[in-house]
């Protein structure tokens, strides 16, 4: 008929080990968002005003001195990040969805894991890049200094556990219509322990108490962080399937 | 090359697939025709590992679904109606990312190859949220093909193109078609169909109803009375 049976001149590419195949596919994802990042500057342009916005509010709306102001800013940088995070979470799986680009990623022969921790990474390095702008700009509006070797540990510690549930969550939430209002109403509630330890310990370092009482707020983000990502390692593949 | 018995699919108490049977030699074009609702898009997600079904039995190239996906995925190409391509990165970026995903050897001159193919090398660095909904298209077959896969699945790639669109488009496809390759295509643009296809399957309310060879109907009319007869006795 209308087609002629040529062989096809090459064969499908052998897969490596399983091991570097699940790396090789997670650094592919990892790049493809900072190089689509890079171009668009969507997602950290939206996450950085609104940061930005949220502690110059704070700022004007709560007028401290200065045991207050130790006292207020851990609650007041975990809402900041928590709200500035689900913006990037949201934007992050929706250009994932907006030409179908999810079931592109589904379709490669890889261990569907690989996309999770390659968005996670993703999501994890724009949540940092937004940190480091805020802390400095926080320091200087509440003239308070941030930069605690201990204070920085909780705030990887608590980036980590909440960005592996929110990415989890953000892609069970872009498979529905109202997935902009859904994820908060999804992710909030799981990750009560997690802004709990985060604020405790955060306060705890801010108000120069012992390594020893904060210990096990540590702990506990800790656990918390382990937990989750085992979980998305074992569900993502559900999550992501009809 | 790809064997389905009795596939079940439901989405809640809603039964979508019902009992379908289907075989497709290696190297050839089946085109799945069906009205809106049939379950053609639902059928071809099954069988691109996208979907799990209810019941049944799926193979493909010799793999069982859903055991044996990521080896079935290996062997498989997919371009549906969305182009699955990133917006903010350039035709070559996008083709480079989907080929780290598949572990494409020799990635670069292969990327040149399926740019020239699809006519686009010329705009390979420009982003693809600048080109035509055609030009998306033809990169998105070529996304499909980067990997050299044995068998490729079309779910209506010709929606939303103009004619000259999918003018160029049937020219790239029956390209891909011949390098011996098994293709499904599902489509509701019948004379497009007969152009391209070598069997004609007649997908209606979750099953195959009714299936002919091109050589049984030589004409694009005698192709239309078989599809309209087939959906009416249903």
């Amino acid at each position: 008929m209308k087609r002629n049976d040529v062989k096809r001149n090459s064969q499908p590419a052998t897969p490596n080990s399983p091991l570097a195949n699940f790396f090789r596919a997670l650094w592919a994802v990892v790049w493809k968002d900072l190089s689509a990042e890079w171009r668009s500057r969507e997602l950290l342009t939206a996450m950085l005003v609104f940061a930005l916005l949220v502690i110059l509010i704070f700022n004007f709306a709560l007028e401290l001195d200065a045991r207050a102001r130790a006292s207020v800013t851990a609650g007041v940088l975990w809402v900041t990040f928590a709200f500035a995070g689900t913006l990037g979470l949201n934007r992050s799986m929706a250009t994932e969805k907006d030409r179908g680009c999810l079931d592109g990623l589904l379709l490669a022969p890889v261990d569907r894991s690989a996309i999770y921790f390659g968005k996670a990474v993703g999501n994890l390095i724009f949540m940092f890049v937004v940190e480091v702008i805020v802390l400095p700009v926080y320091s200087v509006l509440y003239n308070i200094n941030l930069f605690r070797p201990g204070l920085l540990l909780v705030i990887l510690l608590g980036s980590i556990g909440y960005v592996a549930v929110g990415t989890l969550l953000s892609t069970m939430a872009v498979q529905a219509r109202t997935r902009d209002i859904l994820l908060p109403i999804l992710l909030f509630p799981l990750v009560v322990p997690v802004m709990i330890a985060a604020v405790k310990a955060s306060g705890g370092f801010l108000q120069n108490l012992a390594w020893a009482e904060v210990n096990a707020w540590l702990n506990i983000l800790v656990v918390y962080d382990i937990i989750f990502i085992a979980i998305a390692f074992m569900f993502f593949d559900y999550v992501v399937e009809e | 090359m790809i064997t389905v018995k009795k596939l079940v699919k439901r989405f809640g108490p809603k039964t979508v697939l019902r009992g379908l049977d289907f075989e497709v030699e290696a190297g050839e074009f089946v085109a799945l025709l069906g009205p809106n609702g049939a379950g053609k898009t639902t059928f071809l997600r099954i069988l691109a590992s996208l979907s799990r079904p209810a019941m049944g039995e799926v193979r493909i190239a010799g793999y069982h679904l859903p055991g044996q996906a990521a080896a079935v995925r290996r062997r498989l190409g997919v371009v549906s109606h969305l182009p699955l391509l990133y917006g903010d990165l350039t035709a070559e970026e996008n083709l480079r990312f989907y080929g780290r995903m598949y572990a494409v050897t020799e990635l670069e001159p292969r990327i040149r190859e399926v740019l020239e193919m699809v006519g686009l090398h010329p705009r390979r660095r420009d982003l693809v949220r600048t080109f035509s909904r055609g030009m998306q298209q033809r990169l998105a077959i070529g996304r499909a093909v980067l990997h050299d896969p044995e068998v490729m699945l079309f779910d209506e790639p010709h929606t939303g193109l103009d004619q000259d669109a999918c003018v160029m488009l049937d020219t790239v496809l029956g390209e891909v078609a011949a390098r011996g390759r098994t293709v499904v295509m599902t489509s509701h643009d019948l004379a497009r169909a007969a152009d391209l296809a070598s069997r004609f399957d007649v997908l209606s309310r979750g099953t195959i109803v009714a299936s002919i060879r091109w050589d049984e109907m030589d004409t694009t009319d005698n192709l239309l009375a078989f599809y309209r007869r087939a959906v009416e006795e249903t």
